[in-house]
């Protein structure tokens, strides 16, 4: 569905992206992560055939988004940063504009609007000017703007930022039923969101790629060592000398109020050998559990190692 | 041409959906009435002039006293108009984002701005047209010439067009409608004002400036006179507008 090859894009003489090579198969949904000025949007802008690169391509359903613009846009659902809408429309004089732009066929319109518009939940402001609505409801329908005439692409461009929790989960929850019908490229800083929409993560940092899998293999990954979380009462450097001792354990850290974390090696089973040695030194258990890493672990790793190298090589 | 009509909608929506329209139009009536009531009120003292000198009274026509004046007063009030009506249409698009939106949708760049251009002739059409009750006033109480009157409403459409497809041009150059409007109004105040002084220029060139004037190829319509070279002038200007408008736009393709 979408490919990119060597795209790069200098703003001036700024960098936004540099060689990003990806590729997104049909019915995927894929997350876009990265942190602010990373180059998230720029390359969805390039895909969206806003913007050019500077060099390198990108094409979708086999179109490229520079010299087949027309084609590229008929096939796409984009929804832009910020959401811009025209304040002066209502939202259904809006959603009709629109379908007349993606050339809905004009008999066809109207059920097309109506079943975005349910879709969306936003049947009850079908005639509210544009201007007054709610964060949430323009965030809405410029998701139900995206799904007129039924693109096989969608690219969201962080769908879900600005708005409440309990509105987050319905965006989500929304995004999670368009993906048997579309392929699905969205963007965001949001980890968890990522965790559980996508199927597949690119991660990218200071415009380039630097991870690119599903989120379980990019966690499985980082957990080269395992981590312990401990909660004992006792004496803590006491605790600290006697827990490093023991074979298998690499790191030992007091986080102050009986709290211990510990990296273990992978693929040894410590914690009954730990809850022994905690009783047997005569020490309490309070707790002892092991620890998953998250997707914001495998992030941070994957953006400060990267950030960590450039500064060496500088 | 695809989205032509989408657009030309969306405009029209907004046109009407928004004050500035209407204040436009209401000032535009206001001011023309008044050119109006004061062309019509000339004349009628020099009819009752005209009652005591047979000569006056051979040069006494309603077409030539009352509306000749009258269009011209009229395009300068389009002057100061035109600016307010087009500085919003690509400027706004810029400065709310919503450019990404129409030009990601599957839309040419002629079709947009055509529908823009053709959204903003059907606004001036509208005022124009409202201008002739002043014609059929003047029916109702005295004979004129419908040919005359027509040949000068057309010019003012033409040149009105003229007007609209630079300041269309003006509002891709900027996201700030103010900054639009300044640019529009400017050029075309130098664009009417270029033909003042025929013997200005270089040798040779002397009659340069009158013909690149907005007003002059004006000044025959409101006589009565359709000239074609006056026809191809403001078709070309027309174009020429249209055209920088499409190489700005097509620009933020090629720029970084």
């Amino acid at each position: 569905m979408i490919e990119i090859q060597d795209l790069t894009k200098y703003y001036g003489s700024t960098l936004a992206i540099w060689r990003l090579n990806f590729a997104i198969a049909d019915g995927e949904i894929v997350g876009f992560l990265g942190p602010n000025a990373a180059g998230k949007t720029t390359t969805l802008k390039i895909l969206a055939g806003y913007m050019p690169p500077t060099s390198g391509t990108a094409t979708i359903n086999g179109y490229d988004c520079l010299t087949q613009p027309l084609e590229v846009r008929g096939s796409l659902g984009y929804l832009p940063e910020n959401v811009p809408l025209y304040r002066d429309l209502e939202v259904s004089q809006f959603l009709r504009f629109a379908a007349q732009a993606k050339g809905v066929d004009s008999r066809k319109q109207k059920p097309e609007i109506d079943r975005v518009l349910a879709d969306c939940g936003l049947e009850n402001v079908r005639h509210t000017l544009i201007a007054s609505l709610s964060k949430g409801y323009r965030q809405r329908l410029g998701l139900a703007q995206a799904l007129l005439n039924r693109p096989p692409l969608l690219i969201l461009d962080e769908p879900t930022i600005g708005l409440d929790p309990s509105q987050i989960v319905e965006i989500r929850q929304l995004i999670k039923e368009l993906a048997g019908e579309h392929t699905v490229f969205l963007s965001t800083h949001i980890l968890p969101e990522v965790s559980q929409l996508c199927r597949r993560v690119i991660i990218i940092n200071r415009g380039q790629i630097v991870a690119s899998d599903t989120p379980a293999n990019l966690t499985r990954e980082l957990g080269e060592s395992s981590r312990l979380a401990m909660v004992i009462k006792g004496p803590e450097d006491k605790i600290v000398t006697t827990l490093k001792a023991l074979s298998g354990i690499k790191e030992v850290t007091a986080r102050g109020n009986g709290h211990y974390l510990l990296e273990v090696e992978k693929g040894q089973e410590l914690r009954p050998t730990l809850a022994r040695q905690v009783v047997q030194a005569g020490w309490e258990l309070l707790e002892l559990k092991a620890q998953e890493f998250t997707l914001e672990d495998v992030f941070l790793n994957l953006v400060t190692e990267e950030s960590e190298a450039e500064d060496k090589a500088a | 041409m695809s989205g032509c009509l989408a657009v030309w909608r969306k405009e029209l929506v907004v046109y009407f959906s928004t004050p500035i329209f209407y204040l436009t139009g209401t000032f535009f009536l206001l001011l023309g009435g008044y050119f109006f009531f004061s062309n019509v009120a000339y004349y009628n003292l020099l009819s009752l002039q005209a009652s005591q000198n047979p000569y006056l009274a051979s040069q006494l026509n309603a077409l030539q006293m009352v509306f000749r004046p009258l269009f011209g007063t009229l395009a300068v009030v389009f002057l100061f108009l035109v600016p307010l009506v087009t500085m919003r249409l690509f400027a706004e698009e810029k400065r709310a984002g919503t450019a990404e939106l129409l030009f990601t949708y599957p839309l040419t760049d002629w079709g947009v701005i055509l529908g823009k251009f053709l959204a903003a002739l059907l606004i001036y059409g509208l005022l124009l047209a409202v201008t002739l009750i002043y014609a059929l006033l003047m029916a109702w109480i005295t004979t004129i010439d419908w040919g005359q009157i027509f040949t000068g409403y057309l010019g003012l459409f033409l040149l009105g067009a003229a007007f609209l497809a630079l300041g269309l041009f003006s509002s891709t150059l900027t996201e700030n409608q103010i900054i639009a409007a300044v640019i529009s109004f400017g050029l075309l105040l130098l664009f009417w004002v270029i033909g003042w002084y025929e013997e200005l220029g270089p040798l040779g060139w002397q009659g340069f400036f009158k013909y690149i004037s907005l007003m002059s190829h004006f000044e025959t319509f409101s006589r009565g006179i359709i000239d074609t070279r006056d026809l191809l002038y403001y078709f070309m200007v027309i174009y020429f507008f249209l055209f920088l408008t499409k190489r700005q736009l097509e620009s933020r393709r090629w720029r970084g």
